[in-house]
C-alpha cells in the first residue's frame, strides 16, 4: 500500500479575476458562433428584400396574376408578369411529389422495418450517396439521358415537364428516405410489440401501427421534400426548357421561379435585377410556408 | 445529533436545504464530517443522500433550476459563496461515481489526465503520479503491462479503481464516492472495500451506499437519510445497533427500502 | 398461411421500393462513370482548357476553383459551426435561445440555393466588391459558407450530444475547468462525428452550382488569386454542356465529381462506424 499524502499548502478557494473573465470571454465568442446562423436568416432576408421588396411593391399583384414576362431595365417599359412561372414551379414539384412520395415512403418502411441488416449496410449509405450527387449531374443525366429518352418516345423537344418530374423526384428521394425513417423507427417499440402479441402479422402492424404512428413524420418529410423539389435550379434549369407559358401537356416544356432567376441573373440590370430578386422573395414565401408546415407536422409528433 | 466520533472536523454543514424547482430534495441538514475517517451516508433511494454530497463540490450546479441555501464550511470558507473557485474546490474534494465512468482514452491517460489538466508536462513527473495513483488503488499489477490500451477495455471493477486512481492523481483531500460498487460484482465490490478502508489513513471519505454491511465494514460514522432529512448521525456501530430514531430502526432492520 | 400468402405482394412492393432506389443510383452513377472514366487522364485532370469555341482539353482550372471555394467555405464554416455546437449542447439549457439558433439553422438548410446565391451576389460580389474583388473565389466560398453551416452544424450538435455525461462530470470532478473538458474529453470523444460533419459540408460546398453561378464568375482562366473569378467543376459542366454541347469534358468532369462525393460518402460511413465502436471500447 503505498500512500500519496494530500498537499494542499496555499491553494485557495476563492475564485481569481482572471479565471472569470476568460471563461467569460470564451461563452462569448462561442455564443457569437451560435448566433451566426441566426445572423446568415436574417443577413439574406434584409439583402433580398431590400433589393425586391420595392419592386414588388410597385408592381402589386399584376407581378403575380399577369401573364406576359417582357423585362427590361427600366420599369415602365416592361411587362412584368410571372404567373406562368409560378404554375411551372409548382406544376413540377407537384409531380415530383408525387412519383417520390409513394417510393420515398416504401423505401423509409423497407429500410426500418424489412431491410436485413447487410441490405442496410449498402442502402443507407447509398442513399446518402444519392443526396450528395450534385444537382447539376443530375441535370446532366437529365439532358442526356431522360430528355432523348422523352422526345423520341413522345415527340417534341423532349425538354419537358416530365422530364422535370422524372430528374426531380429522383432528388428528393433522399429527404423524403431519410425523415421518414428516422420517425417511424422512433415509434416506441411498445406499439409494435403489442401489436405483434395479439397476432397480428409484420404487415398487418406496419400498415394499422407502425405507418399511422409515424404519420406526422412522413408528412414532414414530403413537405421537406417538396421544399427541396421547388427550390431546386440546375437540373430544373437544364431539363424543363424553360419556356415562359403554361405547359399544355406534361411533354411541354415550362419554366420555373428558380431556372427563370438562374438564367437572367447573368445578363439582368436595373428594374429587371430588381425583378428577379422578387422573384426570390416569391421563391422564399414558398418556402417558409412549406418549412411552417413541416414544422406544424412533426410538432404533431411530441403529442404521443 | 453531532454525536459521532469526535476528531477532528473536516466538512461542516450548517442549515442546508435544497430545492429542484419546486421540490425540496435537502431538508435544514446539520453535519460535521470527520477528518480521515470514513463517513457512510445511507437511506433509501431518492433519500437525497446522492444530491447531498453533490452538494460538497458542487457538482448540482450543472443541474436546471436548483436553489441552495444554508452552509458548508471547508477550509474556513462557505464553498457555497458564489466567488468560491469551483475548479479549485474540485480538485480538493473529488468524487467517484455510480457508475465508472472512464475516458475514451488510454489506461495512462486518464490517470495522467487531471495532473496535465491543472499543468503538469513533464513525462517524467506525470510517469510518477500514474504509477503511484494506480498503486495506491491497487490496479497497479494488473495493468502495468497496458498502460496504453483503452481503459474501456477493463473489467467494470477495474475500471472503477482506474476512476478511483484518476482522482487519487489530483492529490484531493476529500473523497467522495456515489455508491461505487453499486454497478460492480461481488468480488469487485470487496476489492473496493478494502481500498476504501486503506484510503482512510490519507483521506476523509465520505461513501454514498444503499448497502448496509458496507457501511458496517468501511464506515466510522454513518448517517441515515430519509426523504430529505438527515434523521440520525452516529458512530456506525450505535446507529446499527441502537438506533435512537424510530425510522432508523425500521431501516436498519430491513421493515423498508 | 391465407394472411401469409395475402401479405407477399405489398413485402414485395417494400423490397422493390428499396431495389428501385438502389438501382436509380447505380443506373445514374454507372452512366456517369461509364461515359466519364474513360475521359479521365492526366492531361484532362491538369492540362489547360481548350481555347475558346473549341471543346476537350484540360479541367485543371476547374479543380483549382472548386478547392478554392471549398476551402474558403469550410474556413469560415468549420469554427462557426463546430463554436455554435459546442454553444448549444454545452452552454445552453433548453432556453428560447436554443430553440432560435436550431430553428435559424433549420431555415437556413432550407432556404433555396439560388436564393443564397441571390443574396451572395447582392452582399459579397456587389456590395462587398473592395474587398471580394466582385466575382470571385471569396465570393463564391463565403456564399458557400451559408450553406456549409446548417449541415456541419446540425452534425456536430448531434455528435457531441452522443458523448456520455458522465464523462463530463468525470472531468469536471477532477477539478478541470469547463473549457478544458470540452477541449480534452468532449471534443475528441466528439471528433469522428464533427468530422462527419464537416465532410458533408465539403460535399455540398463542391456540389453547389447555382449559387456559384451568381458568385463565383465563371472564367476558365488559372485564379492567380482568391479575388479572381473562376469557375468550379459543377459550374463547368453547365457551362460546357449548354455553350458548346462539350458532352466529353461534361462527363470527365461529372465523373470526377462523382467519385469524390462517392468518397465523401464511403468516408463519412466508415467515421460513423468506428465512431460507435471505439464508444463502445473496441
Amino acid at each position: 500500500m503505498i500512500s500519496i499524502k494530500p498537499n494542499r499548502a496555499g491553494r485557495s478557494l476563492r475564485r481569481s479575476a482572471t479565471q472569470d473573465i476568460k471563461g467569460r470571454a470564451i461563452e462569448l465568442l462561442l455564443l457569437l458562433c451560435g448566433i451566426s446562423s441566426v445572423c446568415a436568416i436574417f443577413l439574406i432576408i434584409i439583402f433580398i428584400f431590400a433589393e425586391g421588396l420595392p419592386f414588388l411593391i410597385q408592381a402589386g399583384p399584376n407581378f403575380l396574376i399577369s401573364s406576359v414576362w417582357q423585362p427590361t431595365d427600366n420599369f415602365a417599359d416592361g411587362l412584368w408578369g410571372i404567373f406562368p412561372i409560378i404554375i411551372g414551379s409548382l406544376l413540377v414539384t407537384v409531380g415530383a411529389v408525387a412519383i417520390g412520395m409513394p417510393l420515398g415512403v416504401a423505401c423509409a418502411i423497407f429500410l426500418a422495418e424489412i431491410a436485413p441488416a447487410p441490405v442496410r449496410r449498402i442502402l443507407v449509405p447509398s442513399v446518402n450517396a444519392l443526396a450528395g450527387v450534385p444537382s447539376v449531374v443530375y441535370g446532366f443525366f437529365g439532358l442526356l439521358v431522360v430528355v432523348p429518352w422523352i422526345r423520341g418516345q413522345f415527340g417534341g423537344f423532349g425538354t419537358s415537364v416530365l422530364a422535370s418530374w422524372l430528374i426531380l423526384f429522383i432528388m428528393i428521394l433522399p429527404t423524403i428516405i431519410s425523415i421518414s425513417t428516422d420517425s417511424i423507427r422512433a415509434v416506441p417499440k411498445e406499439f409494435k410489440e403489442g401489436s405483434l402479441a395479439i397476432g397480428a402479422t409484420h404487415w398487418q402492424t406496419i400498415r394499422s401501427v407502425l405507418v399511422p404512428a409515424a404519420s406526422s413524420g412522413i408528412i414532414a418529410s414530403v413537405i421537406l421534400g417538396m421544399g427541396r423539389a421547388i427550390g431546386e435550379t440546375m437540373a430544373v434549369l437544364m431539363v424543363a426548357g424553360n419556356s415562359i407559358t403554361i405547359p399544355n401537356s406534361i411533354f411541354a416544356p415550362t419554366s420555373t421561379l428558380t431556372a427563370q432567376i438562374a438564367l437572367e441573373m447573368g445578363y439582368a440590370t436595373g428594374a429587371h435585377r430588381e425583378a428577379l430578386f422578387a422573384m426570390g422573395i416569391v421563391l422564399f414565401a414558398f418556402i417558409m410556408i412549406l418549412t411552417g408546415l413541416a414544422n406544424l407536422a412533426s410538432r404533431r409528433r411530441i403529442a404521443y | 445529533m453531532d454525536t459521532a466520533t469526535e476528531t477532528s472536523v473536516e466538512i461542516s454543514v450548517k442549515s442546508l436545504n435544497l430545492w429542484f424547482g419546486k421540490f425540496q430534495a435537502l431538508k435544514n441538514i446539520n453535519i460535521d464530517i470527520q477528518k480521515n475517517q470514513v463517513t457512510a451516508l445511507i437511506g433509501p433511494s431518492g433519500c437525497g443522500k446522492s444530491t447531498f454530497i453533490k452538494t460538497l463540490d458542487r457538482m448540482n450546479d450543472l443541474v436546471d433550476n436548483v436553489k441552495i441555501t444554508g452552509e458548508v464550511v471547508y477550509q474556513g470558507r462557505n464553498i457555497l459563496d458564489s466567488d468560491t473557485d469551483v475548479v479549485e474546490l474540485r480538485k480538493q474534494i473529488g468524487m467517484v461515481f455510480q457508475k465508472p465512468n472512464p475516458f475514451p482514452k488510454s489506461i495512462f491517460d486518464n490517470v495522467a489526465y487531471g495532473p496535465r489538466v491543472h499543468g503538469v508536462r513533464k513525462k517524467q513527473n506525470l510517469n510518477e503520479v500514474v504509477e503511484r495513483s494506480l498503486k495506491a488503488a491497487v490496479l497497479w499489477e494488473e495493468v502495468k503491462d497496458r498502460l496504453n490500451e483503452s481503459a474501456l477495455r477493463l473489467s467494470g471493477g477495474q475500471q472503477q479503481r482506474l476512476c478511483i486512481a484518476r482522482l487519487l492523481a489530483v492529490e484531493p483531500d476529500v473523497l467522495l464516492m456515489d455508491e461505487p460498487a453499486s454497478a460492480l460484482d461481488p468480488i469487485a465490490t470487496s476489492k473496493i472495500e478494502d481500498l476504501i478502508y486503506e484510503l482512510k489513513n490519507d483521506y476523509t471519505i465520505i461513501i454514498v451506499t444503499h448497502n448496509m454491511q458496507q457501511a458496517g465494514r468501511v464506515a466510522t460514522n454513518t448517517a441515515f437519510f430519509y426523504l430529505g432529512e438527515l434523521v440520525e448521525y452516529a458512530p456506525t456501530i450505535d446507529l446499527f445497533e441502537r438506533p435512537q430514531d424510530k425510522r432508523t430502526e425500521d431501516y436498519v432492520t430491513g421493515k423498508f427500502g | 398461411m391465407e394472411a401469409k400468402r395475402r401479405e407477399l405482394v405489398p413485402l414485395a412492393l417494400l423490397w422493390g421500393a428499396g431495389i428501385a432506389t438502389l438501382v436509380i443510383l447505380i443506373v445514374i452513377l454507372a452512366y456517369i462513370l461509364a461515359n466519364g472514366l474513360p475521359v479521365i487522364s492526366w492531361h484532362f485532370l491538369t492540362g489547360e482548357p481548350a481555347l475558346w469555341g473549341q471543346t476537350g482539353g484540360g479541367i485543371y482550372s476547374t479543380i483549382v476553383a472548386t478547392l478554392a471555394v471549398t476551402s474558403i467555405s469550410l474556413l469560415v464554416a468549420a469554427p462557426l459551426s463546430v463554436g455554435g455546437a459546442i454553444y448549444l449542447n454545452e452552454y445552453t439549457k433548453e432556453t428560447s435561445l436554443r430553440m432560435v439558433i436550431r430553428q435559424a439553422a433549420e431555415i437556413l438548410a432550407g432556404i433555396p440555393s439560388i436564393i443564397v446565391g441571390l443574396f451572395g451576389f447582392l452582399f459579397f460580389v456587389i456590395y462587398l466588391a473592395p474587398f471580394t474583388g466582385g466575382w470571385s473565389m471569396i465570393s463564391g466560398g463565403l456564399t458557400l459558407a451559408f450553406m456549409v453551416l446548417p449541415i456541419s452544424l446540425r452534425t456536430s450538435e448531434e455528435a457531441l450530444k452522443t458523448v456520455p455525461a458522465e464523462l463530463r462530470e468525470g472531468s469536471l470532478g477532477l477539478g478541470a475547468t469547463k473549457w478544458q473538458s470540452i477541449t480534452t474529453v468532449v471534443l475528441p470523444t466528439a471528433l469522428p462525428g464533427i468530422i462527419t460533419g464537416l465532410i458533408l459540408g465539403v460535399g455540398r460546398a463542391v456540389g453547389e452550382t447555382a449559387a456559384i453561378l451568381l458568385t463565383a464568375g465563371g472564367s476558365l482562366n488559372l485564379i492567380q488569386s482568391l479575388r479572381d473569378p473562376g469557375r468550379p467543376m459543377t459550374l463547368n459542366i453547365y457551362n460546357v454542356l449548354t455553350e458548346y454541347r462539350d458532352t466529353t469534358t461534361a462527363y470527365g468532369t461529372a465523373a470526377v465529381l462523382v467519385i469524390a462525393i462517392l468518397a465523401i460518402t464511403l468516408i463519412t460511413d466508415l467515421l460513423m462506424n468506428s465512431y460507435t465502436k471505439k464508444l463502445k471500447g473496441l
